[in-house]
């Protein structure tokens, strides 16, 4: 550590990456909502329920059910935008990335605060007794745009200094989990329909996967034609594309090992190794064998070994009620 | 929008003097407020009152629930003090705190002032605040008070009193940087033609202060951090504000750990040395090992690390001493006996209960008097007489016989007011003031301070957690006459 380097507290690390967690999840219930709405649109009145899925992949199921029961659009949008019950609703989301910035703002540049402070208020100032039409996609489109501000905030105002890149690990590792749980959801439903192979339906639920990570477009320069193969090897494997989980976990892995100050390719403590081993793996995997194994199974896998880093991350940087002894050597690669 | 309708109703006016006229030192101030469109001022204090929403200037309320905040009222119309009250002001101010200080570190030593008989012993003994934890400590530099916040008010014949020394944990220095800054960008045509001094180098001043009483064994650069309740308390704004402004780490209790001596921060990178610590922490809760023990904020173990002097704290523990009411009352005395001079700036006159003589006397005028508790702030524990109900003043009545060392009586003062928006005129408010000193290598005090208002008409509270709002303090520069009015 040089002289200028000024040392995080692992409160504050702690803080600035769960920040950035909730503000991404806030941002991906959004899309996972706006993306149903359409798809609802498009699709007639009597397929099946679309809206069961969106609970699904929430990983809320049990209390949605209890409180909720039937998951209908009006539940559904009910239980995900703003019931402060649902602690993983976009309105709880905005809640909780506000606190952990209020607790860092003198880490955060004031921008970031100012930002954060914005689009709270403006989700507070919903009025949810009026009919969903009224408010819904206002509010999408606001926590959307208001979220991407703040990404863009962050980059531009913010020192690139070891807070800034617990922001980054937050946002990748929050943003691959989101990607995985959203096409393992989609992937386990349509996949049974095999009589829907090759129509419209068939598309118009493969293209809302694809928008529902802003990537429709992105995949069409790339490869043309909707294939669940394609779609499959996109999200997971691309390694260029923004919201894909490589793309993602490459990029955590390079601010952890910026965090550490350990080459890449090496590893001093478990988190880093962990990292390492999941990003080789997504680098070295054939969509073939993803899907061979079945895609199910694969990103179950995939989760368990994402939640393990993130358990593993906070025991090494963010215990700070106990001794934490972060740099304590573990092994060289 | 115009003052024609202003009326100083009897009362001292900063702004304009006994038969309405203009003060010249508000003269041109007042001129471009008038050239105003009304609306567009009206738009100027909705644009203020946003802003502070948006900013998150905010501070939270005792007893409600968690995360209740509420903005701190703003009003557009500053207060302006001329160049030469001021240096008055400034004069008495740095005579006063040095006073203090001396008394305190007295106090925790040899007690001079005691044997001598100049403050009974048993005042000193029965204080609140006095920690017998503190004797023997030499803080660096021997300063106790390094930030205080001495609260002014104006009584009706013009005289500036001291009210409260606020030695302990002063409050309130962000808002007075915020709302300079929400003048600059909500008002800016205002500031034209006059010579209104900065406020803006505060913090790079309080760094400067934290880093001149380091330790010894500090490094050449020391490591100054700033220590906070955590985030509900209700001044977090300004502790987070501090240390963003300051450049220096945020930290609460549990951030700190005392080992071999010395006191770390833990880090992602294990731990790292504090040399300062700003504190903002009451005493009591500083140390469950020398303080109250279920004290969850503090640093188990930080008092033996200050005491051995590995450590340095602002402001000191144990300075509070000088905070009990009771204890204020003797500061002209210190003026006189640590200084050998007469105070530039007096105390209100003040009735001190446990005197039997002048207990009898606040006892047979309660209805006139203000009678406060010893160690109570933020408006709490105090009876208004003119304001209070015959049950209240029977109670109080009660109060001070049982505990009459803890009581004590002013006369109650015709604050000054100053003209206040209220809905689309100008009303005249209450205000004190509040600046705040400095002390490291030598006392410096930032020019104004924060002007509490209290917005209820005719209220004489001016504190925020009952109806007070704030204005931004304009100390001019030069004279009036020099700007040739």
């Amino acid at each position: 550590m040089n002289g200028h380097t000024r040392p995080l507290l692992s409160r504050v690390a702690d803080a600035a990456y769960w920040m950035a967690r909730y503000i991404e999840r806030a941002e991906n219930v959004a899309r996972f909502i706006d993306v149903n709405l359409h798809l609802q649109m498009d699709l007639p009145g009597e397929r099946a329920n679309q809206w069961q899925p969106l609970i699904d992949a929430s990983g809320d199921t049990a209390d949605f059910e209890q409180r909720y029961g039937e998951a209908t659009q009006r539940s559904v949008i009910k239980f995900m935008a703003l019931d402060p019950a649902n602690l993983n609703s976009m309105g709880s989301c905005l809640r909780a990335a506000r606190e952990n910035a209020r607790s860092i703002r003198e880490t955060i540049s004031s921008a970031m605060w100012e930002q954060i402070n914005r689009i709270y208020l403006d989700v507070q100032r919903t009025d949810v007794a009026l009919p969903v039409p009224q408010w819904l996609p206002e509010l999408l489109h606001e926590i959307r745009l208001g979220c991407h501000l703040f990404q863009g905030i962050a980059d531009s105002t913010m020192s690139h200094n070891e807070a800034w890149h617990f922001v980054q690990l937050g946002r990748r590792l929050e943003r691959a989990d989101k990607i995985s749980r959203i096409l393992d959801v989609k992937y386990f439903m349509l996949l049974p329909s095999v009589n829907f192979v090759g129509t419209p339906y068939d598309d118009l639920h493969w293209s809302a996967v694809l928008k529902s990570v802003s990537g429709f477009e992105m995949y069409r320069k790339k490869y043309g034609r909707i294939s669940p193969g394609n779609i499959v090897e996109f999200l997971v494997l691309d390694r260029d594309f923004p919201r894909a989980i490589r793309h993602c976990i490459r990029g955590a892995d390079e601010s952890l090992h910026s965090i550490t100050e350990t080459p890449i390719g090496t590893y001093r403590c478990p988190s880093e190794q962990l990292l390492g081993m999941l990003r080789a793996e997504l680098d070295f995997t054939a969509v073939e064998s993803v899907l061979g194994s079945g895609l199910h199974e694969y990103l179950d896998g995939l989760q368990v070994k994402m939640n393990a880093i993130g358990e593993t991350l906070s025991g090494e940087f963010f215990a700070w009620r106990r001794q934490t002894r972060a740099t304590a050597a573990v092994g060289e690669s | 929008m115009h003052f024609d309708a202003y009326q100083v109703e009897g009362f001292y006016d900063e702004m304009f003097d006994a038969t309405g006229k203009p003060r010249p030192e508000a003269r041109l101030l007042l001129e471009s407020i008038e050239s105003l469109d009304p609306a567009q001022l009206l738009r100027c204090q909705r644009a203020a009152e946003r802003l502070l929403l948006q900013l998150g200037i905010t501070f939270n309320v005792y007893g409600q629930s968690a995360g209740t905040e509420r903005i701190f009222p703003f009003d557009l119309i500053p207060r302006i003090v001329t160049a030469q009250e001021w240096e008055w002001v400034e004069r008495g101010l740095k005579q006063r705190i040095h006073a203090l200080n001396e008394f305190i570190d007295d106090i925790y030593h040899e007690q001079n002032i005691l044997k001598d008989k100049i403050i009974p012993e048993e005042i000193i003994r029965s204080a609140a605040f006095y920690r017998p934890q503190c004797r023997g400590i030499s803080p660096p530099k021997r300063v106790w008070c390094h930030i205080t916040g001495t609260d002014l008010v104006r009584d009706g014949d013009g005289q500036i009193y001291v009210l409260e020394d606020n030695l302990r944990v002063p409050s309130g220095v962000s808002y007075v940087l915020e709302n300079r800054d929400l003048m600059k960008r909500t008002f800016p045509y205002v500031f034209e033609g006059l010579h209104v001094r900065p406020v803006n180098d505060y913090p790079s001043k309080l760094l400067e202060m934290l880093e001149t009483i380091a330790p010894f064994s500090a490094a050449e650069k020391p490591v100054v951090v700033l220590l906070t309740p955590g985030m509900y308390n209700s001044a977090y704004f300004e502790h987070s504000f501090l240390a963003q402004q300051m450049g220096v780490q945020l930290v609460e209790g549990g951030d700190l750990a005392v080992e071999d001596g010395t006191v770390w921060m833990r880090t992602t990178k294990g731990l790292h040395k504090v040399d300062v610590i700003y504190r903002r922490i009451d005493d009591d809760f500083l140390d469950p090992l020398a303080f109250r023990e279920d004290s969850l904020l503090g640093v188990p173990g930080l008092l033996e690390v200050y005491r051995s002097g590995r450590v340095s704290l602002a402001n000191a523990p144990g300075n509070g001493v000088a905070d009990d009411k009771v204890v204020y009352t003797y500061v002209p005395e210190m003026i006189r006996y640590y200084e050998g001079e007469d105070p530039i700036l007096p105390n209100v006159p003040t009735f001190r209960c446990w005197q039997e003589q002048e207990r009898q006397h606040v006892l047979e005028n309660l209805e006139k008097l203000v009678v406060k508790s010893a160690n109570e702030s933020g408006g709490y524990g105090m009876l208004v007489g003119p304001h209070s109900t015959a049950e209240q003043r029977q109670e109080f009545a009660v109060k001070i016989e049982d505990n009459p060392r803890n009581y004590i009586a002013q006369p109650t003062l015709a604050l000054s007011r100053v003209p206040t928006l209220v809905d689309d005129h100008f009303e005249g408010r209450h205000v004190d003031l509040r600046p705040y000193i400095l002390y490291g290598k030598e006392i410096t005090v930032l020019p104004g301070g924060l002007t509490r208002v209290a917005l209820r008409k005719g209220s004489l509270v001016v504190n925020s957690s009952q109806g007070g709002g704030s204005k931004d303090t304009w100390v001019l520069a030069r004279s009036a006459q020099g700007n040739g009015a």
